[in-house]
């Protein structure tokens, strides 16, 4: 019998570990329909005739959340044949408020209390039998960390497939059952009885998502609402919070039946920690310390080691294992093409259009899997938010939230992950604003670029580089100040009311895993988006116009890439680089950052260039002042991502007009500043013209007069 | 009396939960509800949100969504 079961539980239940302990590697990961919730389906390894659907973590089945609407259209229309609920045994209460919306759908539940063994541990006593009566579903005890109970959890579904659904037998309190039992006879006395219920209990909600979706018909809505109203006059309660107190009370009956607790007031050892760790005096020198810590070891020490060693051996001439030589990839391929005969241009669209533009992509891979890997151990082990907890305040200031720092702390190592990190924000408005200003801050892409100006025109002077992250969140700093004041991002403040799962040791396996996917997302872009792209450029810049015909072209200055990056070249001179040069450098910068530098170095005729191009910077201090420098740096960091960061900022707001507007904000935003550096720069070191001036004064009264002046007055009157 | 007014350390009874839609619905979800307890444990290191312990766990909450909630102090 083939059984597709629904894995559902609040979040930091152990959902995770549960699903990939059942099903190892037999994953699919998509989408769910029409949104960018994560959706992960499954075989279970010793029973494959299981399919088991992971739901998002969710606290309830109401309307107003992505994740939760998810979940309960899928168990509204799809129907599994059940529901593996699971639950955090040291966190009965709130985690069977869930169960008691679960066992309402007319769907067989079976519900596995999960950390058996800390509850054990802890001495506090559950009744499994008894609890399995009062809700009306088979309760198992597992541990989904060291992988007991879970054949009998197995076990149970097949059992409750069997069984088939049935009537949901929770009961509010008179009342309420009247006017539920007057719905369920005036809207679904043609559903299936075991259906009727969680319709009844929505419509007396007044659930609008449901309302809409059955279309009821107008008098019979006013009929019901006359039932409602009654009993919320009895009540002194909306419809809504009577629900939610009747389930809170009923499982808090259910607990005093089923629950002994041995140690009432005790600290945890979870307790002690954060005691420390979100104390008033130590949490912010402790954070600053853990983000040191990570970003010390992922980009400036392990991390450099390994994508130094990618880069110039894996990538670059050759590497020595055990004594050995190894050719780098680009030195054996090159032989094995000479070798083989191949055309020159097919030999030069290989080794400098895909080996070296793949290639300086992947060489930032173990940088990223190692920041990857802190950050998995970071949200595993509970500290994520408390980073949230932490910096909320400082945060809202900008209009953003405190959960913000995760996407722009992960942006600090690659966008891309940055910007998908934003689905943790439950408010639309601080998502979308947290998704236009993630990229501000440089990502490890755009280090070579930093590293390349800093070296040919400042003589690789130190304050470069601290500059550029510290106008990184800047930008971040005005722009959330600017865009909060805006009627796009003005309305109702959003909620943060969110759970500070207790502190614990998250399994490696967990860890590792997360890690990969995401590692593996930013590989598979350097194959795709990245791949294309370079054989494009390569393209553009190797075929133009000479002689009168269209062909492979030996001066680079006639390819079709120098002709089109000299027609866009005024854009630019404003800003101080109004060269063709800096104009492609900048376009190819589009497709990924580190591209600048690459390009600098075809263009100005040095094939291979170092990580830093020390190659060509007497070429460049030709086309640069220090100011027109510093400009380009800026207009490069902060404008519009790379490709496949705006890929993922498409794919995160869902929205193409979004999309646009994010970009669009981004470029503009960073030719302001661009024009403010470079126009008083050059005025106040003694060139530069006063038009000019007057024109960055003009903007920077334009961009303070945004940030300063008062909200929007749909915010005034909140 | 609003949750916001009381003290790190000490306890509170929900007489009501105010405000509407997807904030209030969170809030009651979490299980702030007419009746409980919520001892305040802490607030954090820049003066806000609050961290409370409520059902066997923790939860943070702004002081502006603690302040759409009555209670009473205990």
């Amino acid at each position: 019998m083939k059984i597709k079961a629904a894995l559902a539980g609040n979040p930091n239940c152990g959902k995770t570990t549960l699903f990939n302990v059942l099903t190892g590697s037999n994953q699919f990961v998509g989408n769910w329909p029409g949104v960018t919730v994560e959706k992960k389906e499954g075989r279970v390894r010793k029973n494959p005739d299981i399919t088991v659907v992971d739901l998002p973590g969710i606290y309830s089945l109401s309307p107003y959340t992505l994740e939760e609407v998810v979940a309960r259209n899928f168990l509204v229309d799809e129907k599994p044949d059940v529901i593996l609920n699971i639950v955090d045994g040291t966190n009965l209460e709130r985690n069977l408020y869930l169960t008691s919306q679960l066992t309402e759908m007319g769907i067989p539940v079976v519900v596995a209390i999960n950390m058996m063994d800390i509850v054990r541990r802890n001495g506090d006593k559950i009744d499994i039998d008894m609890l399995s009566i009062h809700l009306g579903a088979k309760v198992v005890e597992i541990s989904a960390l060291k992988e007991t109970g879970l054949d009998e959890a197995i076990e149970a579904v097949i059992r409750a497939a069997e069984k088939g659904r049935r009537i949901p037998q929770h009961n509010f309190s008179g009342e309420v059952e009247h006017a539920l039992a007057h719905i369920e006879e005036a809207l679904f006395h043609d559903l299936p009885d075991e259906e009727q219920r969680w319709y009844a209990v929505k419509l007396f909600e007044r659930d609008k998502a449901v309302i809409e979706k059955l279309a009821t018909d107008k008098s019979i809505l006013a009929h019901i609402e006359k039932d409602i109203t009654h009993v919320e006059e009895e009540f002194d309660d909306d419809s809504e919070a009577i629900i939610i107190n009747e389930r809170y009370n009923y499982v808090a009956k259910i607990l005093s039946d089923c629950y002994s607790k041995k140690n009432k007031n005790g600290l945890t050892l979870s307790d002690r920690i954060d005691r420390v760790v979100t104390n008033r005096f130590l949490a912010l020198p402790i954070f600053a310390a853990v983000i040191f810590l990570i970003y010390y070891i992922s980009v400036s020490t392990v991390g450099t080691w390994v994508t130094d060693w990618m880069n110039d051996g894996v990538f670059g001439e050759g590497w020595q294992l055990f004594g050995r030589f190894i050719p780098g990839i680009p030195v054996a391929v090159g032989e094995l093409l000479t070798k083989i005969n191949c055309a020159d241009w097919l030999q030069s669209l290989i080794l400098d259009g895909i080996v070296g533009g793949v290639g300086a992509v992947l060489g930032f891979v173990p940088q990223i899997f190692v920041l990857f890997l802190f950050l998995a151990f970071l949200e595993g082990c509970g500290y994520m938010s408390r980073i949230a907890f932490v910096l909320d305040k400082l945060f809202r200031k900008f209009g953003l939230s405190g959960k913000s720092f995760i996407p722009i702390l992960v942006g600090t190592g690659c966008g891309v992950p940055g910007i998908m990190a934003s689905r943790t924000i439950e408010s639309d408005r601080d998502r979308k604003m947290t998704i236009i200003t993630t990229t501000f801050i440089p990502c490890s892409a755009k280090l070579p670029v930093i590293a390349l100006i800093a070296g040919a025109l400042f003589n690789e002077a130190a304050w470069v580089a601290p500059a550029a992250y510290f106008m990184g969140i800047a930008a971040i700093v005005v722009s959330g100040l600017i865009l909060k004041k805006t009627k796009l991002f003005s309305g109702d403040a959003s909620p943060f009311v969110m759970e500070l799962p207790a502190y614990h040791m998250p399994p490696l396996k967990n860890v590792l895993r997360s890690m990969w996917e995401r590692g593996w997302s930013f590989i598979k872009k350097a194959g795709t988006v990245i791949l294309l792209s370079t054989v494009v450029l390569w393209f553009l810049q190797g075929f133009g116009f000479e002689n009168g015909s269209f062909g492979m072209v030996e001066d680079l200055n006639k390819s079709v890439l120098a002709t089109t990056g000299s027609l866009f070249a005024w854009i630019f001179k404003p800003l101080g680089f109004g060269n063709w040069q800096s104009t492609v450098a900048t376009f190819t910068g589009l497709i990924a950052k580190e591209n600048v530098v690459s390009t600098f170095g075809v263009l100005f005729g040095s094939a291979e260039v170092s990580e830093h191009g020390q190659e060509i910077w007497t070429a460049l201090q030709a086309i640069f002042t220090p100011v027109s420098a510093f400009a380009f740096l800026s207009f490069n960091l902060l404008c519009a991502p790379c490709f496949a960061a705006m890929g993922a900022i498409r794919r995160e707001m869902n929205n193409w007009k979004w999309t646009a507007f994010a970009i669009g904000y981004q470029c503009g935003f960073a030719y302001c500043i661009a024009l403010i550096i470079n126009q008083f720069g050059s005025f106040f070191s003694g060139g530069g013209s006063l038009l000019g001036f007057a024109a960055a004064a003009l903007v920077l009264a334009g961009l303070l007069f945004m940030m300063l002046r008062p909200a929007s007055r749909k915010e005034i009157k909140k | 009396m609003t949750l916001k007014d009381i003290k790190v350390g000490h306890k509170a009874r929900v007489l009501k939960v105010n405000g509407e839609g997807a904030v209030r619905r969170r809030i009651m979800d979490m299980g702030i509800t007419k009746g409980v307890e919520i001892y305040v444990r802490k607030v954090a290191p820049l003066g806000d949100p609050m961290e409370l312990f409520v059902r066997g766990y923790e939860l943070s909450l702004r002081k502006a969504d603690a302040d759409m909630i009555e209670v009473t102090s205990l």
